[in-house]
């Protein structure tokens, strides 16, 4: 039932998400050097130190940049500027503090774009039922406000607005990147689980080589605005491209193995 | 949304306009300036022009020469009492009209305004002496104070400063004195009267010289510029009330300095009515006034403050917060807003509401302007600021959601900014309850009315009976605004 309603997939098909020879620059510096990636069904994890460009490449795929050169070519066109409302709904999108709009309870947070789209009140009441079961959030949150919950609960609820509209993607930038060890611990199995569920591209932003064990179907290793290198998490390990890759991988292991 | 503002703003003055215009509109109006002889010799000019048959309306303690003259020049007033002094050396500053009175009479005409004739009696400066100390010491003129160089002087500030005052006036007689201080007006009596200091500067008319047994010096140099009271009327009232003009006229010379003094010292000393010492002074029976009681009177005067309040602060809640929005949206054009906001709060709010006079007049209008003006930069800058400073995660939040611009502003961005916004409403509104006491000096009435009557007369009482409920008035608003942010702002949003 609940894999029928999330899964109605239309919109977006697999491997539909790219960006072709994409250019960013911000106060003169360019963040990427003309960027060429395609994002398919399953979870790409996007990794890299601070600065590699990870996050500019998570925000140009959701509309919230433009291209100073190249395209974003979701579903096999072009995205110009009078799509991008229409983009924008096609996905969701979390972010590491969460991002919820402090003077909304919860379940507001979550339906209201629904209820800006004046969707059917039956419809948002069985929804919102549904994510909380998915996420495994209490209901008796839904009512208060971001303030009220804890960290964990937060990205709980923002990822229940992120996918309310059934996205065909799911961006995610450091999603567990705020919360303490023990609750991040915690919500990893159950964000794994959600993926599984959803079965639709998500695209998954981390600094974390741990997440990207654990979440990944493909990793993605950016390092000064480019991507090094691209494959499973085995080849990263195994196979390193360069002589960076090694490093970064050697450096998130733990100290006795160095 | 501008327009919109604009329009309503227009619709508030206007209406209060008509409201503060009586249907019928009188003949003749009096004006008199803020303090007990303005007033009183108004009291009279209304007692002559009513015997005269004409429809009086009085407009009484208004906030000094220039919002008299201007309010003269707008014709929101037919006829006030002013001193020959004071048309030369403020109304016409910049030209030499010294010495004759044709001069004057021209250059009035010129403005169409007629200068009436002397009536009798001049308000000029002077030295005061104790009687018993001039007597003993022979002093009866300035002159003679040349031979006394170790007397005490103890001048009011004004006069210290002004150049017709004690520079000018050491010059003049060549005055040896070196002890000189300045104080308060007030002060200076009592401490002539204590011995503290021997001479002091007055006015000819003031009460006080008998109260406190002074005697003048006489200004033998002819150096104090003569301040004769004269009635000042609009030209044009010549043809619409002649029998008032004639009234008038025939005044001349009938208040000797005596008279003056005396009836200044009936209402300032005893505490007389100034409308039944003008009214006893033409020998009619009887006080002019009705005389109302305290609470009808406080009624009155809280709701003209609360309309005052209202209307001026609701335009400038209208017309702030879309400004605001405007200046968080465009960073240059935001600026200019700011600074010219940021510029109307820092003239002085008196000279404000005195600037409204040529193009508003007097009463309710020019006061409801100015205190939109100032009520607009807490609420813009409020606004701008809630705006500008939300989290740039939660916008990125709500376009990445594929909200639309008006929707975020609606539904994310103004909800976000509400704290910050009433509480820039809240400041505009403490602000407003205060400025619109100085409402009353260009005759809009308000709680302000009994604080200038008190300050003139010296009564505490009455100072209080604006004061305490103009207290009043804003811990009740800023108690409203604060019901409001309980009932508008969400939990989420409250500080903890």
């Amino acid at each position: 039932m609940t894999r029928a309603l999330l899964m109605h997939g239309y919109g977006y098909s697999d491997g539909m998400l790219k960006l072709e020879g994409v250019r960013k620059s911000f106060y003169g510096g360019e963040v990427l050097h003309g960027m060429d990636a395609h994002f398919e069904r399953g979870v790409t994890v996007v990794i890299g130190p601070s600065g590699s460009g990870k996050s500019t490449l998570l925000r140009l795929l959701a509309g919230l940049e433009v291209p100073d050169a190249g395209h974003v070519v979701a579903d096999g066109l072009q995205l110009e500027p009078a799509q991008m409302l229409a983009h924008r709904r096609q996905l969701g999108y979390v972010i590491q503090e969460g991002g919820l709009f402090p003077h909304l309870t919860a379940r507001q947070n979550v339906a209201l774009m629904a209820r800006y789209l004046k969707c059917d009140a039956e419809w948002i009441a069985s929804q919102v039922q549904i994510l909380t079961g998915m996420t495994h959030l209490s209901p008796a949150l839904l009512d208060r406000y971001p303030s009220e919950l804890s960290g964990g609960e937060r990205q709980r609820v923002a990822l229940m607005r992120a996918l309310m509209l059934e996205p065909d993607v799911l961006l995610l930038d450091e999603p567990l990147g705020a919360l303490d060890p023990l609750v991040r611990f915690g919500l990893m199995p159950e964000l794994a689980a959600v993926f599984r569920e959803l079965n639709n591209v998500v695209v998954f932003v981390t600094h974390d080589l741990a997440e990207a064990e654990y979440f990944a179907d493909r990793v993605m290793l950016m390092h000064q605005g480019r991507i090094v290198q691209s494959g499973s998490y085995a080849d990263l390990l195994e196979r390193p491209a360069n002589e960076f890759v090694s490093d970064f991988v050697r450096a998130q292991r733990p100290v006795r193995e160095a | 949304m501008k327009c919109l503002s604009i329009a309503l703003l227009m619709c508030c003055l206007s209406s209060v306009a008509m409201a503060t215009g009586s249907p019928e509109r009188p003949a003749v109006i009096v004006g008199s300036k803020a303090f007990t002889e303005s007033v009183i010799l108004g009291d009279v000019a209304a007692d002559l022009a009513q015997q005269a048959g004409a429809r009086v309306r009085e407009r009484r303690e208004l906030g000094g020469t220039r919002v008299l003259w201007d309010a003269l020049l707008h014709s929101d007033i037919d006829v006030y009492a002013e001193y020959t002094g004071t048309l030369r050396r403020e109304i016409f500053a910049g030209r030499n009209l010294s010495g004759t009175r044709i001069a004057l009479k021209k250059a009035l005409a010129e403005k169409g305004v007629t200068l009436g004739p002397a009536l009798g009696f001049s308000d000029s400066y002077a030295l005061a002496m104790r009687k018993n100390e001039a007597r003993r010491l022979h002093i009866h003129s300035i002159s003679d104070l040349r031979k006394h160089p170790d007397l005490e002087f103890g001048f009011s500030n004004e006069f210290m400063a002004r150049s017709d005052g004690w520079p000018g006036l050491q010059k003049a007689y060549s005055l040896p004195q070196t002890h000189v201080r300045g104080m308060a007006h007030e002060l200076a009596y009592r401490a002539i009267a204590t011995g503290a200091i021997d001479v002091t500067d007055v006015y000819t008319t003031d009460p006080n010289i008998h109260a406190y047994h002074l005697a003048l010096l006489r200004d033998d140099r002819h150096f104090f510029p003569s301040y004769d009271a004269v009635f000042l009327w609009r030209s044009d009232l010549a043809k619409r009330a002649p029998t008032v003009v004639a009234a008038l006229r025939r005044f001349a010379g009938r208040i000797d300095v005596a008279t003056m003094r005396r009836m200044n010292a009936a209402v300032q000393l005893d505490d007389a009515d100034d409308r039944a010492v003008a009214a006893a002074f033409l020998g009619k029976s009887g006080s002019a006034s009705t005389p109302e009681s305290m609470w009808d009177r406080l009624a009155l005067r809280v709701r003209q403050h609360v309309v005052l309040v209202v209307i001026s602060l609701g335009a400038a809640i209208l017309f702030s917060i879309p400004l605001g929005i405007i200046a968080s949206r465009r960073r240059f054009l935001g600026q200019t807003i700011l600074a010219v906001t940021g510029m109307l709060q820092t003239v002085p709010s008196l000279a404000l509401l005195v600037l409204m006079i040529p193009l508003l007049g007097i009463g309710g209008p020019p006061a409801l302007l100015a205190l939109f003006l100032y009520s607009l930069l807490p609420i813009v800058r409020n606004t701008h600021a809630g705006l500008v400073n939300i989290d740039s995660a939660l916008i990125d939040s709500a376009r990445a959601l594929g909200l639309p611009y008006t929707a975020r502003l609606w539904r994310i961005e103004l909800p976000l900014a509400l704290p910050s916004i009433l509480a820039g409403i809240k400041t505009s509104a403490v602000i407003n309850v205060g400025t619109a006491t100085l409402a009353a000096l260009i005759g809009a009435g308000g709680l302000g009315q009994p604080i200038l009557t008190g300050i003139r007369l010296n009564s505490i009482p009455l100072i209080l009976e604006g004061a305490i409920p103009a207290v009043l008035l804003a811990l009740l608003v800023q108690g409203i605004f604060e019901l409001v942010e309980r009932l508008l702002v969400p939990r989420g949003l409250r500080r903890v």
